[in-house]
């Protein structure tokens, strides 16, 4: 098992977002996370690789326990890759050492063999030429695809998505889910929080609708879809899918 | 008798005295302005750190010295503390003054730096398993630059012209050395216009670097790309 999330409560003060949170991600599944705003979707991605701590539970990546203090978290994250909503590239730097930087300075790899993955990854999200270029001088789509390369660059073990095309213009949102799609296919293990339901459809092997902190429903993508049994995730579906 | 010597004047310009305080008058810039951006980074650390102790010193840190006159400090720091026991020489007390002076105020502008950095930016650093320092200096730094370089200079600026304080403790700089020559020839006028003109000779060099430097991380971040070796 990939990732294994058992009994997770996080409080922010005494506010309870996450309620006992029991799930896993098998290796070369595609688990989407879907959910109201302010459910505690994107809180509970952001705990896998610790980047939102937790009081109670345990999350395990890999068989690492991430809540541990002994765990070397930079190495841990360094193996999961991630995805965020406002893509958070580096506006300092260009697109190639963006993508180059923690290859560079995380995994130790020399300047020949960090380009030769970027330029490969690059080709890949059909950014090739663009290379030189600054974020600023790209698109959100187009930025949201090298924040995916530099998070493949480090060669991850699974991939968390938090709200990907959340921030895009809806012409953009396809070439993003294009290209993690053609992830998915190749097996990449991934977690994804998303309102794109078409799209987890035709890719999730696992539905989780979240509620007020709580999982409410985790099941078979065919299953979640064709019969809710319970009344909230049906109302949210209904909600939309209607428009 | 005359109002105005010309020739002292022209002398005084170009006297090895005076010019020995102006180069003094540079180096002690230099060098306080170095060692206080070294020590403002760290309390500008300390002021961010989640130790409750840290933040509280370097609070205090900042509050003692831009609370107090700068004219004092580096009397106190050379008359004061040899009652302790702690004796500087007048060129390490007047370094000291002003360098601790310096890095409360830089403290705050770098701060101010590092906290003009989105949050995203260092989840996003965190994400890709950079430690905390190396996204400090890759990521957070690098950023923090361009909003620190404005008020860094004009904190460069008031520099130059506050190094004159340290001619209260008898630090030889161009202050000090003009009013030595006043003692000795009684030109007052005449050497405070020289004075006069190498402050405003280092401070208009010092924009002209400034806006160099502006220019150079202002508006093309092309330049600061990911040519350092590991």
């Amino acid at each position: 098992m990939m990732i294994e999330i058992t009994g997770v409560t996080k409080y922010y003060g005494q506010f309870e977002v996450l309620k006992n949170c029991t799930t896993h991600v098998d290796k070369g599944e595609v688990v989407v996370v879907c959910g109201p705003s302010g459910s505690g979707k994107s809180t509970l991605i952001k705990c896998v690789n610790a980047l939102e701590p937790f009081q109670k539970g345990s999350i395990r990546v890999d068989g690492i326990e991430v809540s541990d203090p002994a765990t070397d978290l930079p190495d841990l994250r360094s193996r999961v890759g991630m995805v965020f909503q406002n893509f958070e590239l580096f506006p300092h730097l260009s697109i190639e050492a963006n993508i180059m930087l923690a290859q560079r300075i995380v995994l130790g790899r020399t300047e020949d063999a960090a380009r030769r993955q970027t330029i490969e990854l690059l080709d890949r999200v059909g950014l090739a030429d663009h290379a030189t270029k600054f974020p600023a001088q790209l698109s959100g789509g187009q930025q949201q695809r090298v924040a995916i390369a530099r998070a493949l660059a480090m060669n991850p073990l699974a991939m968390l998505f938090d709200e990907p095309t959340s921030a895009l213009d809806p012409e953009m949102i396809s070439e993003v889910l294009d290209v993690m799609t053609g992830l998915a296919r190749e097996g990449m293990t991934m977690m994804i929080v998303t309102h794109e339901m078409g799209f987890a459809r035709s890719v999730a092997t696992r539905m989780i609708f979240i509620d007020r902190g709580e999982i409410v429903e985790d099941r078979p993508t065919e299953d979640f879809f064709s019969h809710q049994q319970n009344p909230r995730t049906a109302a949210f579906l209904g909600k939309i899918l209607h428009h | 008798m005359s109002f105005w010597r010309w020739s002292g004047f022209f002398d005084y310009l170009t006297n090895p005295f005076i010019l020995g305080g102006v180069a003094t008058t540079i180096w002690l810039t230099c060098v306080a302005l170095i060692c206080g951006l070294v020590l403002g980074f760290f309390i500008a650390l300390m002021r961010r750190s989640g130790m409750a102790a840290a933040r509280g010193m370097a609070w205090f840190y900042i509050w003692l010295f831009r609370g107090t006159p700068l004219l004092v400090q580096p009397i106190v720091i050379y008359t004061a503390l040899p009652q302790l026991g702690i004796r500087f020489s007048v060129v390490q007390a007047a370094l000291i003054g002003l360098a601790l002076n310096e890095a409360a105020y830089l403290s705050e502008i770098i701060r101010a730096g590092i906290e003009a950095v989105p949050e995203g930016q260092t989840r996003a650093a965190r994400a890709l398993g950079m430690t905390e320092r190396q996204i400090m200096r890759y990521i957070v730094m690098p950023q923090a630059f361009k909003v620190i370089i404005p008020p860094l200079g004009n904190s460069v600026n008031g520099l130059l012209k506050t190094t004159s304080v340290t001619s209260v403790i008898s630090m030889e700089e161009l202050l000090r050395r003009t009013q030595v020559l006043i003692q000795e020839q009684f030109m007052v006028l005449e050497l405070f216009a020289v004075a006069a003109i190498y402050y405003l000779l280092l401070t208009t060099l010092w924009d002209f670097i400034q806006r160099r430097i502006e220019r150079r991380f202002g508006h093309s971040s092309s330049s600061v790309a990911l040519t350092e070796k590991r």
